[in-house]
């Protein structure tokens, strides 16, 4: 009992931690990544919420699926999704992530990318305006904080789920840890 | 006995007191290149918050040679932390320690490399043999300022150094040897890997370097590594050309100008390539070194 006061607190530590220091990794591949820059810089500087760039995916916390996934594309997220280290958030932007935007019927994008990795929470637009990425980023930071950003464990928790369809679509996935 | 504990105390304070110290100098020059570039920028507090979450995630190691680097790097800049004096915290002074220091720092970048060895990625290893080559650029002028320093005083203790520029601020080296000083503040600013000469971190060119692969508590320890290393050698900079100070607050005053000046130069120059980094040193530095240690010889 007494134990699984301190593990909580300590837990409840480290998210109040987490929420204040994001390192973000933004997979540019879709059209989304032009909005990212003017997020970043002067006009509406992220970093004053402490979330800033990460340079690799081992020390991103945050990973930023910017618009449309190719099949080819998604066998890298995938790569870089299971090399980032454990409190891990993926967050979908763009109408592409959710249900394949304007790609709806193209042969070779996926469609909903909440059935590969398990997203946290998406900003729709298309595309979203740096104003709507901010406040996207801040109500992940409440979600972080309070404890309900929990997508890596659902990872864990419905491997089969998650593999199955990437396996789906992609083959054969090299899993590395 | 006593002694013995009390020197491992004042080692642990002092080991302490300068991270803290170094992610408080690492926060103020967030703010300051934010600033800089018209942003607002992170809170001062934003490393330490940085530290604990890094220490809160996982993290897989890469084998044993990988942990064994990153301990390495990290008890390299604590054992140097023994022979700086700090104000007038000091725990061995002995002559020679000008030298021991160089080699001592040299063990902490040596550890960062086997790291990335063991780690077995490619740009982690352009990372470090970058820093290694950036090394041999800048402590061959540095070393030319030593030696023309240990001649000019005939001591080569930091301390002894120190106390040679007692008295007025006028016996500081910075104003009795000018041209020295400014030698320094730009290896300085090499050593400390700042902007101009950063070839081997370049975060959108190889991906950070010597820590691409290090994620979680791997990362936090290195950052831990870093923020003490910058209090290094912001101290030897102090110690040998502001004259040292008589306690920590001062001492710390003097070494945040550093800092501040370093920062900001730091934030207006683009990036050299490595071998014109390298040649940089070996051009101006080298050349202003040796023209000043030859007037002080002669």
């Amino acid at each position: 009992m007494n134990n699984n006061f301190v593990k909580g607190s300590w837990q409840e530590i480290l998210d109040w931690a987490q929420n204040k220091s994001i390192n973000m990794l933004h997979y540019c591949t879709g059209c989304g990544a032009i909005e990212l820059p003017p997020t970043m810089t002067s006009r509406y500087d992220m970093s004053r919420f402490g979330i800033g760039p990460a340079a690799t995916p081992r020390q991103a916390d945050l990973l930023l699926v910017t618009g449309y996934l190719s099949t080819k594309t998604l066998r890298r997220l995938v790569y870089t999704y299971e090399q980032m280290q454990a409190p891990k958030f993926v967050v979908g932007f763009g109408s592409c992530t959710i249900n394949g935007g304007m790609y709806w019927d193209s042969y070779n994008t996926i469609k909903q990318l909440d059935k590969y990795l398990p997203v946290e929470m998406y900003i729709a637009g298309c595309m979203p305006r740096p104003e709507a990425i901010l406040d996207g980023l801040l109500k992940l930071k409440k979600m972080i904080a309070d404890g309900e950003a929990d997508g890596y464990q659902r990872y864990e928790e419905n491997k089969d789920f998650y593999h199955q369809n990437q396996e789906a679509v992609l083959g054969e996935v090299q899993r590395t840890q | 006995m006593i002694d013995l504990i009390y020197k491992i105390g004042h080692f642990l304070l002092i080991t302490i007191f300068t991270m803290a110290l170094g992610l408080l100098f690492m926060g103020i020059a967030r703010k300051i290149v934010a600033r800089i570039q018209k942003r607002y920028g992170p809170p001062i507090y934003q490393p330490y918050l940085d530290v604990l979450k890094l220490f809160g995630k996982n993290a897989i190691t890469h084998g044993f040679i990988f942990d064994f680097g990153a301990v390495m790097a990290l008890g390299g800049v604590i054992t140097t932390l023994f022979f700086i004096p700090l104000g007038s915290w000091q725990l061995y002074s002995m002559e020679g320690t000008v030298l021991l220091i160089i080699y001592l720092l040299a063990v902490a970048s040596l550890g960062m490399a086997m790291g990335t060895v063991g780690s077995g990625n490619p740009q982690a290893s352009v990372g470090i043999s970058r820093a290694l080559t950036q090394m041999l650029g800048y402590e061959l002028p540095y070393l030319v300022i030593l030696f023309a320093l240990i001649f000019r005083y005939q001591t080569s203790s930091i301390w002894g150094l120190m106390q040679a520029q007692a008295g007025s601020f006028l016996n500081w080296n910075l104003f009795a040897y000018p041209l020295m000083a400014l030698v320094a503040f730009v290896v300085l600013i090499g050593m400390m890997g700042k902007k101009p000469f950063d070839a081997m971190i370049a975060p959108s060119e190889i991906g950070s370097g010597p820590v691409v692969e290090s994620g979680g508590k791997y990362l936090g320890m290195l950052l831990l590594q870093k923020s003490i290393t910058i209090i290094i050698e912001l101290a030897l900079y102090v110690n040998l050309f502001l004259g040292g100070a008589d306690n920590i607050f001062s001492f710390s005053f003097k070494m945040l100008i550093v800092w501040v000046l370093a920062t900001m130069f730091g934030s207006l120059f683009p990036r050299f390539r490595i071998e014109d980094g390298v040649k940089f040193f070996w051009k101006w530095p080298l050349g202003i070194a040796i023209l000043q240690a030859l007037y002080i010889i002669i």
